[in-house]
């Protein structure tokens, strides 16, 4: 083992750090490629696919290292968008600097998470799943109706006028010109969300092989035996509610910042399901899995999108099937098929696969 | 006073749909152990079926007698049901059946998407409204209302119950489905035949969720695609809160889940000085079933189990 080890060491990674440099390459000049060939509105739907991205490596952490299937994972989502809506926005005339803001969103998530966690560590499997569906509504009915006594979130009209993310007095939000190079919001956006992606992607795949994440692969594949084993599976299961629910709190913030608007409308189960949908169809556990997953799962909606609604108008005058009927079909069908003939994603960890089909190799 | 007389009695009638629906979820969970997470959305479907029925009827014929239109629509939803939850079963659940529970849950939910897309596709992203067919006859009980639509409701589902607990005790299919339900690999080796009761538990629960759309899109007046995560949710809840497996605790679980929404929602408002409205109602049956889960997971009904949580 040290021998491969080693030699992997030795051999000169040259070919390797050509490959990382053309995908930064790309990377950075993605945006300018595609509003140029596409159009400014295709630079927002990357931006979302990179919230999304966020997101499902966020749920990745509870459903694909720990096997905890939380249904209502958009809620921490919410929490951190509502935190930077009320806190940097003219709704309680509070304008404070993304620094505050941002720890104090991610913090709040988090400790959604672990408060939800509580109830529901000694539940398993499909309860487990029921009761943080549950939780999410409720998150939502509370968004919804807490502008009476006292108006906190704004009701089902939600916050508007959000501040945009500040570095001082540079914004986000701002096109500018720095060098006779003209650029826009989404531009910036897209490269402060892909560098967050990257932190995240690191700190996922890190987390992964660390003793945390061993421990929470253990609790996933049979919790009392990990327990036997002198894991202490009570707060190694409230770590994995914490962390996801803190990824999830990272995209809220960006999502309020980003959109300069919040409403409960946004942070429905149907949202929920589509992240699920993202790791289930990555692949449960594999990082580059779940990051394809979504955005494969995220982009490729709105191409339809793009071709469904003029292909309908040219056929039938009018807009017959609405595109986003059609992309909650495919989320559903995607789950039944991938369950049924590709448990373990499209894009699987060796681990997961071997698990996920031992059912059918007994059957055999 | 009054408001609980009228509480009591507005919880009793949700109550007893709630049951009805429970029952589905209690049967198909009793025998292959799947939260069926589209059940609630058969409900939806019968509901939607119904509401059509009944409209087509009334804009076709003007005045229709209810007793005509309402067995018109039951005779509609509940074979569409019966289709729509056998197909389900056949297409998406019982190619899983050996597989981990996760796998299996995750496809019911890609089955309740699924149903509630298409039937967004196919009625429209609004309310449909039931039409005034219905008259409203009111008995005065004291100060409460009880309308004869929530008797015949009640007393309908009471009998659907009764009928149910009949098939299952005393015909050769319900010992099959209690065997089944014990366990199936020995129940196959006694030559039940396992396909074929999964299948009549999955048709029999989707007629009962038929049964209680009609009654729900009869009652409240309105019917929309989405009405059947909450519905599911609740009678989920029901089934739970009674002991999931267990049809007595499904029925329990229903009608206790309804007496404590209304009533929570009745007092909710005057307990806490106005500050939490009747539209927190939803958020009850979540506390409930959370509480139930933490203190009592088996259920009031249901044996002690340790896996099942």
């Amino acid at each position: 083992m040290s021998h491969t080890l080693s030699n992997v060491k030795n051999r000169t990674p040259v070919k390797v750090w050509l490959g990382a440099f053309a995908i930064g390459a790309v990377l950075l000049m993605l945006p300018f490629l595609l509003g140029a060939t596409a159009g400014q509105g295709w630079i927002r739907i990357l931006n979302f696919a990179l919230l999304y991205v966020m997101l499902a490596l966020g749920l990745n952490i509870v459903v694909g290292f720990a096997g905890l299937l939380d249904l209502g994972y958009i809620a921490f989502y919410a929490v951190g968008a509502y935190a930077w809506a009320l806190l940097a926005s003219p709704h309680f005339d509070l304008h404070l600097p993304f620094w505050i803001v941002l720890p104090i969103g991610v913090a709040l998530a988090a400790m959604a998470g672990v408060a939800l966690g509580f109830p529901v560590l000694k539940l398993r499997g499909d309860y487990l799943a029921i009761v943080t569906l549950g939780f999410g509504e409720i998150i939502r009915i509370f968004m919804n109706n807490l502008d009476a006594p006292v108006n906190i979130t704004n009701g089902p009209q939600g916050i508007n006028r959000i501040d945009t993310f500040k570095v001082g007095e540079w914004a986000l939000g701002r096109p500018e010109t720095i060098l006779g190079f003209r650029i826009t919001g989404p531009e910036k956006y897209y490269y402060l969300l892909m560098a967050l992606v990257i932190l995240i992607i690191f700190i996922c795949i890190r987390l992964q092989n660390s003793r945390v994440g061993r421990a929470w692969e253990a609790v996933r594949e049979d919790e009392i035996a990990a327990k036997a084993m002198g894991i202490n599976t009570r707060s190694i299961k409230l770590m994995a509610f914490g962390m996801g629910a803190s990824f999830g709190g990272v995209a809220g913030c960006l999502f309020a910042s980003m959109q300069g608007f919040v409403s409960p409308e946004s942070f429905g189960l149907s949202e929920s399901i589509a992240i699920l949908c993202m790791v289930v169809l990555g692949g449960m556990g594999h990082v580059p899995g779940v990051v394809a997953g979504a955005l494969l799962l995220s982009i490729f909606p709105e191409i339809l999108r793009n071709i469904v609604v003029p292909v309908q108008q040219t056929l039938f005058g009018d807009v017959i099937v609405d595109p986003d009927a059609i992309r909650m079909l495919l989320f559903g069908v995607a789950l039944v098929a991938v369950m049924i003939f590709r448990p373990e994603g499209l894009w699987p960890s060796a681990v997961r696969k071997r698990e996920l089909n031992s059912g059918k190799e007994k059957q055999a | 006073m009054d408001i609980f007389l009228q509480q009591i009695i507005n919880g009793l009638t949700a109550g007893s749909v709630y049951a009805l629906v429970a029952l589905g979820y209690t049967m198909v969970y009793g025998i292959i152990g799947l939260i069926n997470f589209a059940h609630g959305d058969v409900v939806m479907v019968g509901a939607m079926t119904a509401t059509s029925v009944v409209l087509a009827l009334v804009g076709h014929y003007g005045d229709v007698s209810a007793f005509v239109a309402i067995g018109a629509a039951l005779l509609v939803s509940i074979p569409v049901c019966m289709a729509l939850g056998w197909t389900a079963e056949r297409i998406a659940y019982r190619p899983l059946r050996r597989a981990p529970r996760l796998a299996a849950l995750i496809t019911a939910i890609g089955v309740s998407i699924i149903i509630q897309n298409l039937a967004m596709m196919f009625w429209g992203r609004n309310y449909q409204n039931f039409p005034h067919i219905i008259e409203p006859t009111v008995f005065q009980l004291g100060d409460a209302r009880l309308s004869m639509l929530q008797i015949a409701i009640m007393l309908g589902s009471a009998l659907i119950m009764v009928a149910l607990l009949l098939l299952v005790h005393k015909t050769r299919l319900g010992m099959a489905m209690r065997a089944t339900a014990q366990n199936r690999e020995v129940a196959g080796l006694m030559g039940v035949n396992i396909n074929t009761v999964i299948s009549a538990a999955f048709l029999i629960g989707s007629a009962l969720a038929a049964v209680a759309g009609v009654m729900i899109t009869s009652y409240y007046g309105v019917a929309q695609y989405t009405m059947g995560f909450m519905l599911g949710l609740k009678a989920f809840t029901a089934a739970v809160l009674g002991g999931i497996g267990n049809m007595g605790g499904a029925v329990l679980g229903g009608l206790l889940l309804g007496l404590i929404e209304a009533l929570g929602s009745g007092y909710v408002g005057s307990l806490t000085n106005g500050v939490f409205g009747s539209h927190y109602q939803d958020v009850f049956s979540f506390i409930v079933l959370v509480v139930v889960l933490i203190f009592r997971p088996s259920g009031l009904l249901g044996e002690r189990s340790g896996d099942r949580a």
